[in-house]
């Protein structure tokens, strides 16, 4: 009944990109899988978003970008959380990422990345094999 | 322990965080904490926001985030978004509204669900709070919706309760008054850019004054104030407003205090006490079996509820730990 | 004046109907229908058949009629692709104004008849490539402008006085146009003879592309700014684009689709009416923007009704009478949500079909997606082939021999009267909402493709819509077979160098005075437009320009409707 932890994760809209159908459908499909879900909304600079992840003590941040500026990004996010002693924060991301990019994502730090044609359910299933509340 | 508490009071983001996870999440080593915490609470002025969905607390909220911060007050936002009924999850999505303030070090937003648990939301939250006092904030705001019992509570804790409400609500006025009228000391109506406004400040402000006796012995008389909180309009008024109204705790109630006035802490403690209780309780006898048993007895026929109630309650009592 | 059939037919068809109702019971009764449920891409129901009865009410002359003929059902012109052909209008733009330009050469080159400017991020949302808020976005989407130089580099050895340019471009419209305008006149050809489009459809920004800077009412009061100085000083050239298109990418249905981007209309249509224009000074040149997606019948439909609608909108709430306010024009891009990444050869395909029901539809421009749309923006390769794919629907297909081929046909004609009467409903309750700019205060629109979108994806996940090569023939492992663009990122280093190169090279106090000019316009209510013309040629940035806006309007921040 009482303590238990419960997931909580967050979807965010990293840079100038609007393309935000996706993200919201992700946002949605996690509420319907029973997690938390804080959304940030468009144009957030990494900064925010890792303040904003620390401030809400999410167990994931997931990144959505489609506009080509992934790698700034994602790895800005990724360097920011470590900096802030929060390396233990899952960061995983979807949208428009090219495979030679998803590889060097990947190894700083990036734990996965979903791109188009990703079904709702291995999304959802991914967080509930990868993130466990901390 | 003395390490977080350290942590906590020097105003450390990400212990705040966990701590208030922690609570979120009922894991039972907060309590030591929250002792530990208590003697450096009660110093931040909280004010509680609740009305209906959609009515733009918010909004009101993220700009009274931006005028008390000019004025130098530093400030922890607490929102609270109803749980899905369907999935258990929830977006919570109150900070939307409120991100631009997250790069602020002044200010600290946590998102909450109501998840229904058991007296859950009143208890976490209310710990939430304390957090955020013995972090060191000036001003904790809180943002329920007026709906259940649960949500109402929470406000009700505040040093002020504001209630919002929209032009046009006609019919959820009288709603209002059933539920939620008491609670406010100060009444907002919200995009008030819209038509039917001043119809919407007489029938709030009749329904205020039917209560005109209370007011003639000098009791705090409720304002009622306009605000555009879309556009930052009027917001000035209603923070003016606040500092009348703890001006008038200061003068009756004792000011910071009135939030641990007798009856306050008295009623609390029932709360506080039924809640611990009732987990004590259920948790020793979901643990042994013996609840399972019992309802598992209960839809056989072999037993009544109310036997199996008193089976189970006055021995689990009985053997709950003097102090763990 | 009913359709050409007399009364005694209805009653004859609906016994035949029944007869063959039964006749089909008995069939499915043995093995029952593919489906469980018919429904286009927007889940809209549809019927086994179609026949005349459908059409009892329908008047041939006031419904439908003849192209050139209110209520324009058929196509706006009388001759339609009989005389001249769509303009094939291909999106682009990437990197620098030097690498774009030389993408527009391509395509011109390839028999491209118009240009369509695509810009990256940074100058979509008003900020110059030095900005923080740029950082790694420089030329990823579309090409930077950050001063008038870009824009002269990016027409460079470009006809403009022959070839007609559209740029999709929102919030900073006016600015972007202002260059447009310093740049051509600095060529020596005149404005009033500038001929091309500004997409500068705010109320869409809003619900759908998300391209936003200042809040909805002064955005909207910029782009009544152009709309005032296109009908005086640019006469040829088209204000706003009202576009669909982005609202049916965020995922609305095809109704949705028509039923808020004609509410959009009417909202800049009250507008300017306010501002004291005629009716029939500036209908003329708004153009529409539509989406054709994978549903061939009903994107056929929409864009027959959407004719229909504006006409009557524009006659009958707004009594216009130049036919040119009444004709709706269009530009239509095939649907890039409806791509695959997997098995990429079958976009070409997907975009063939689509880019048929826009000519069926009777479009006036068209561009169709590249099959690597999923991946990054167009190779020369992939954009060229799309570019094929019209002019073989142009000059191979036969389909543009005649006009509105699928006019008559009991299903398209029903689902054009569903269609209509369907969008008209939404518009009235928007209507009742207060108007567009309302219904967007109260995130209605948002909320509404919102749901749309999800029902859609559950839909796919679900197995009740077919993707093919992703919920149905997929296959394992696939590698990517095509070559997948990438932008340099160095790109950013330099155009900040060059941006910074004109700024230093600029008349400081003349500048400020250019800047505090359009300021002052904004507080006030004179048009801003000149100011941004002076003052771009004085060397402001587009940042700069933005930035007055930001001051003095304030900032829009996204609501985060899910
Ligand atoms: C729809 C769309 C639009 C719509 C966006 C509407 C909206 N509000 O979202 C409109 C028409 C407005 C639009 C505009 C533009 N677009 Co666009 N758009 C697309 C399109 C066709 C589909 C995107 C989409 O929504 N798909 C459906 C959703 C459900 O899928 P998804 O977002 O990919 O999400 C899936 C996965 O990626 C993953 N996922 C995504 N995010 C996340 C996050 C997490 C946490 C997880 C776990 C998973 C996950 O899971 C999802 C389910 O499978 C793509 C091309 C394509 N087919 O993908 C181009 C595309 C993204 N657009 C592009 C461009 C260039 C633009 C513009 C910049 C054009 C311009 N210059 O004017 C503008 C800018 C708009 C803006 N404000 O940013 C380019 C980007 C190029 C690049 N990255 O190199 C693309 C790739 C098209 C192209 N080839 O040119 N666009
Ligand atoms: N017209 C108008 N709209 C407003 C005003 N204040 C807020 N809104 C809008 O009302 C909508 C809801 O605002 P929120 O602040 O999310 O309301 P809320 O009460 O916090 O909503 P919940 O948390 O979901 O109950 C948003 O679209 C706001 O922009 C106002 O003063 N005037
Ligand atoms: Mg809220």
């Amino acid at each position: 009944m009482k303590h238990e932890r419960r997931v909580r994760v967050m979807v965010a809209k990293p840079g100038l990109d609007g393309h935000d159908r996706g993200a919201r459908i992700i946002a949605r499909a996690y509420r319907d899988a029973g997690f938390e879900v804080v959304y940030t909304g468009l144009h957030q600079t990494p900064e925010e978003i890792v303040e904003a992840a620390i401030q809400e003590d999410v167990d994931m941040v997931g990144l959505s970008s489609l506009a080509g500026a992934h790698k700034y990004l994602f790895q800005t996010v990724v360097e920011l959380l470590r900096e802030r002693g929060a390396e233990d924060i899952v960061v995983c991301g979807g949208g428009i990422i090219p495979d030679e990019d998803i590889k060097k994502l990947k190894s700083a730090g990036v734990r996965e990345i979903f791109t188009p044609g990703a079904t709702l359910d291995e999304i959802v299933k991914w967080v509930k094999e990868n993130v466990k509340p901390r | 322990m003395k390490d977080l508490v350290e942590k906590v009071t020097s105003g450390d983001v990400r212990t705040v965080a966990r701590l208030i996870r922690d609570v979120d999440d009922g894991m039972p080593e907060v309590r030591e904490a929250l002792k530990e915490l208590y003697p450096y609470t009660g110093n931040a002025y909280v004010i509680g926001i609740t009305g209906a969905p959609g009515v733009g607390k918010s909004t009101l909220v993220d700009q009274m985030v931006a005028h008390l911060r000019k004025r130098g007050k530093t400030v922890g936002v607490l929102a609270v978004d109803p749980t899905s009924p369907f999935s258990g999850g929830a977006i919570l999505g109150d900070r939307v509204r409120m991100q631009r303030h997250s790069m602020d070090s002044g200010v600290f937003i946590r998102s909450l669900a109501t998840r229904g648990h058991f007296g859950g939301l009143t208890q976490s939250t209310r710990s939430a709070i304390d957090i955020l006092d013995a972090m060191g904030k000036d001003v904790i705001l809180v943002e329920t919706v007026g709906v259940g019992q649960d949500e109402v509570d929470v406000v009700r804790s505040a040093h002020t309760t504001v209630i919002v409400v929209v032009p046009g609500m006609g019919d959820d006025i009288q709603a209002i008054k059933a539920g939620i009228l008491e609670v406010g000391d100060i009444f907002l109506i919200n995009k008030s850019d819209r038509e039917g406004t001043d119809k919407t400040l007489n029938e709030l402000r009749l329904m205020i004054e039917m209560d005109q006796k209370k007011f003639d012995k000098g009791l705090w008389k409720p304002p009622i104030i306009k605000v555009e909180a879309v556009f930052d309009k009027g917001v000035d008024d209603f923070l003016a407003a606040v500092d009348e109204h703890a001006r008038y705790l200061e003068q009756t109630a004792g000011g910071l205090k009135s939030r641990r006035s007798p009856e306050r802490v008295r009623q609390e403690m029932v709360e506080m006490i039924k809640a611990r209780l009732f987990e004590e309780v259920l948790d020793k006898l979901t643990e042994t079996g013996e609840f399972d048993r019992a309802v598992d007895a209960i839809v056989k026929g072999s037993l009544d509820p109310y036997s199996a109630c008193e089976g189970l309650v006055f021995p689990a009592l009985a053997g709950l730990p003097d102090e763990e | 004046m009913a359709l050409t059939f007399n009364p005694k037919i209805f009653q004859d068809i609906d016994e035949k109907y029944a007869a063959w109702k039964k006749k089909l019971g008995k069939v499915f009764a043995k093995k029952p229908e593919r489906l469980k449920r018919f429904s286009t891409v927007s889940d809209k129901k549809i019927a086994d058949i179609y026949t005349p009865a459908d059409l009892k009410d329908q008047d041939f002359a006031a419904d439908i009629g003849f192209p050139g003929d209110y209520p324009f059902t058929r196509g706006v012109q009388p001759s339609m692709y009989r005389g001249r052909l769509w303009t094939m209008r291909m999106f682009a733009g990437l990197g620098t104004a030097e690498d774009t330009n030389r993408r527009f050469h391509l395509l011109v080159r390839e028999g491209q008849t118009g240009l369509s400017t695509a810009f990256d991020m940074p100058t979509l949302m008003g900020y110059d490539t030095d900005s923080p808020k740029a950082r790694g976005e420089c030329g990823k989407c579309g090409v930077a402008i950050d001063t008038l130089k870009d824009m002269e580099d990016l027409f460079s050895g470009l006809p403009i006085d022959r070839i007609t340019t559209s740029m999709t471009i929102n919030p900073p419209a006016a600015v972007i146009w202002a260059m447009y305008i310093a740049m051509a006149e600095h060529r020596g050809i005149d404005r009033k003879v500038l001929g091309g489009t500004i997409q500068n459809d705010m109320l869409k920004e809003f619900v759908a592309q998300k391209t936003f800077m200042c809040p909805p009412e002064p955005s909207v009061r910029i782009v009544t700014d152009t709309v005032e100085f296109g009908t005086k000083e640019v006469p040829r050239w088209n204000t706003i684009s009202i576009s669909g298109y982005h609202i049916r990418e965020a995922g609305s249905t095809a109704v949705q689709e028509l039923a808020f981007t004609l509410a959009d209309g009417i909202a800049y249509t009250e507008k300017a009416l306010e501002r004291g224009l005629h009716v029939d000074a500036f209908a003329p040149r708004f153009s529409f923007f539509f989406n054709s997606h994978l549903d061939f019948f009903e994107e056929v439909a929409k864009f027959r009704a959407a004719r229909r609608m504006w006409a009557r909108i524009m006659k009958e709430r707004f009594g216009a009478k130049d036919p040119r306010s009444l004709w709706m024009r269009f530009h239509t891009q095939t649907a890039g949500c409806s791509l695959t990444a997997q098995q990429p050869y079958n976009n070409v395909v997907r975009t063939a079909l689509q880019g048929l029901a826009a000519v069926m539809g009777g479009t006036q421009s068209l561009h169709t997606n590249s099959l690597d749309e999923v991946l990054a923006i167009p190779t020369e390769e992939a954009a060229t082939i799309a570019l094929r794919t019209q002019q073989i629907i142009a000059e191979e297909s036969g389909v543009a021999n005649t006009i509105d081929p699928l006019g008559g046909s009991y299903f398209v004609e029903t689902l054009t009267n569903q269609m209509e009467e369907e969008a008209f409903e939404l518009i009235h309750k928007i209507d009742h909402m207060g108007g567009m700019l309302a219904a967007i205060e109260q995130n209605f629109p948002q909320q509404e493709i919102a749901d749309a979108a999800y029902h859609y994806q559950k839909q796919i996940d679900d197995h009740e819509k077919t993707v093919v090569g992703v919920n149905k023939y997929a296959i394992d492992a696939e590698d990517i077979p095509v070559e997948v663009l990438e932008i340099d990122e160095a790109l950013e280093t330099i155009q900040i160098e060059k941006t910074h190169r004109v700024k230093e090279n600029r008349d400081g106090a003349a500048l400020k005075q250019c800047l505090e000019k359009v300021g002052e316009a904004c507080t006030g209510t004179e048009n801003v437009m000149e100011h941004l013309i002076t003052a771009v040629k004085a060397g402001a940035t587009l940042q700069e320009l933005c930035d007055v806006f930001r001051d003095v309007f304030g900032s829009y921040r996204d609501p985060g409707i899910y």
